[in-house]
């Protein structure tokens, strides 16, 4: 290893000073705001009824581990998520390319797909239930509802604006519009479709919960409600926090393989 | 089977809600195997336009365009094409990019894979085939493109002005280059270029083209005294001016 500057040392230092306040700041917001909850809580500020307290939702989780409901709820709530997404992205990629092998197709479709993205989607959900009846399919099928028409439009969009020169070199090569495809549109589309990914997954996540707010039996959208409707405000809080975490670790993988796909590039 | 290539009363047109653009009217000429024709003339007479048809992009409103005597669509003539720019693709290695062709075309044989690396190690690139493009120099990245259209093995090369992307030194060597693997190769080539210096110095014929709609001017053979001169050295031969003079008055004629 080099001998480092006398300049370089003191940026090395600066930089590390600054990573170790920003991580401090973070933990110190977190544990200061669990810290007031908790204390205000005891002290009868606030009404813990009501307003919950940490340690009442420790307790909360603690029991539905040891009763090992939460993990239903978790599992169900995360297959339906992933379900969904997996769904999602399968069909949004097959509809993008069909519009883009066909402008004529994508000309007709697209007041269409505008419409219906830009359409509130939990007012979808209780049509649903009526034409699927309350299972998981609903909730699949909301969640899918959420995400599948902007993903279409952003995929479809990124494959019309691929550089013509690209598409122009394949036919040189005497390739036709399906070598155009994998060749070239595909490939330089992956950045596009793994952004697309993050933010769908989210969504499915969203949606998810609406289709299990009205036509759940589980599932962390399920607990949510009926938290609400029995008044156990742990149970709704804890429920809460725990798709903080889901949300937060599904983002996570989509930005592993994002970060691996591009390594590999 | 005399001409190689014949281009019969070829007419295009462009065409959008505004009105058409003609860009093409009564163009024809032949030529045979080996030969290197160079086309000449204002930019956005049409030059590209004429490639694209020759190559079956595009298909002309009117006109015949025979290979080896055969329709274009029907015959099994191989034509290279090489474009203004490299378009070599970034998520593939430069062996990958040169493979490209082949892939598509579903001849990964052993034999022309072992022909594309004999063509990279030839042409210097040998060390780079696992370098991705941005790592190359913009006349490396060339060449590259050329390798990429020599290992399809084309019968007919195109070569829609592929120097133009280079900075004038690289352009220079790089012609030079390409030139000579050209010859050295034996390929029978059609150069569109507006760089009048330049068809001088790689071309055996120069067909000069007007303005839109483009009809065919002049056709110029190039002949010099001392045969077989690289690119680079018949830019200093005495009959190069003349040729550029002959050239230059055909386009400007009122100067």
């Amino acid at each position: 290893m080099n001998e480092l500057s006398q300049g370089q040392i003191y940026y090395l230092n600066k930089q590390r000073r600054r990573k170790k306040i920003v991580r401090f700041s973070r933990a110190a917001i977190l544990l200061g705001f669990l810290f007031l909850w908790e204390f205000t809580a005891n002290t009868g500020i606030i009404d813990s009824f009501i307003f919950s307290s940490p340690s009442r939702i420790a307790l909360c989780l603690r029991d539905m581990i040891l009763d090992g409901s939460i993990f239903l709820h978790i599992g169900v709530t995360l297959y339906e998520t992933l379900l969904s997404f997996a769904l999602v992205i399968i069909l949004s990629l097959i509809i993008a390319i069909l519009l883009w092998f066909s402008p004529g197709l994508s000309e007709v479709l697209d007041p269409y797909l505008v419409i219906l993205n830009s359409l509130p989607k939990s007012a979808l959900a209780p049509l649903l239930i009526v034409w699927l009846g309350a299972n998981k399919t609903t909730i699949i099928v909301a969640g899918m509802s959420v995400a599948i028409f902007g993903s279409i439009l952003n995929l479809y969009a990124n494959f019309v604006t691929v550089d013509p020169d690209k598409l122009t070199l394949i036919y040189t090569l005497h390739g036709n519009r399906f070598h155009a495809l994998t060749k070239v549109v595909i490939p330089s589309c992956i950045p596009a479709i793994i952004s697309t990914m993050k933010v769908n997954i989210g969504l499915c996540l969203v949606g998810v919960v609406i289709g299990e707010f009205i036509g759940g039996r589980e599932g962390l959208g399920y607990m949510i409600i009926y938290g609400s409707q029995v008044f156990k405000l742990d149970l709704l809080i804890l429920s809460i926090c725990i798709l903080c975490f889901i949300a937060l670790g599904l983002y996570g993988i989509i930005s592993a393989v994002e970060k691996y796909c591009l390594k590999k590039r | 089977m005399e001409y190689l290539l014949e281009v019969k009363d070829i007419n295009y047109a462009y065409h959008n809600m505004d009105g058409e653009t003609k860009a093409l009217e009564h163009i024809s000429f032949s030529m045979k195997e080996g030969d290197f024709l160079a086309i000449v003339g204002p930019s956005g007479c049409g030059k590209s336009t004429l490639l694209h048809l020759i190559a079956g992009l595009l298909e002309p409103e009117k006109g015949l365009i025979l290979l080896n005597g055969k329709y274009l669509r029907g015959s099994a003539t191989n034509i290279g094409y090489m474009l203004q720019k490299d378009e070599l693709l970034e998520w593939r290695t430069v062996y990958h990019n040169v493979l490209l062709g082949l892939e598509i075309q579903h001849s990964m044989a052993a034999r022309a894979k072992e022909k594309a690396r004999e063509l990279l190690d030839i042409y210097g690139l040998d060390q780079f085939a696992s370098s991705r493009p941005s790592e190359l120099s913009g006349g490396m990245r060339q060449r590259a493109a050329l390798v990429r259209t020599l290992v399809l093995e084309p019968d007919l090369l195109l070569l829609d002005e592929p120097f133009s992307a280079l900075d004038y030194q690289t352009r220079l060597n790089v012609g030079d280059d390409i030139g000579q693997i050209i010859r050295k190769e034996k390929k029978s080539a059609i150069l569109v270029t507006h760089d009048l210096a330049e068809a001088i110095s790689l071309a055996d014929r120069v067909i000069v083209l007007t303005a839109r709609p483009a009809t065919i001017l002049q056709t110029i053979p190039i002949t010099f005294q001392e045969p077989d001169l690289t690119p680079l050295k018949r830019r200093g031969a005495p009959e190069f001016k003349s040729y550029f003079n002959l050239i230059w008055k055909e386009l400007n004629p009122n100067e």
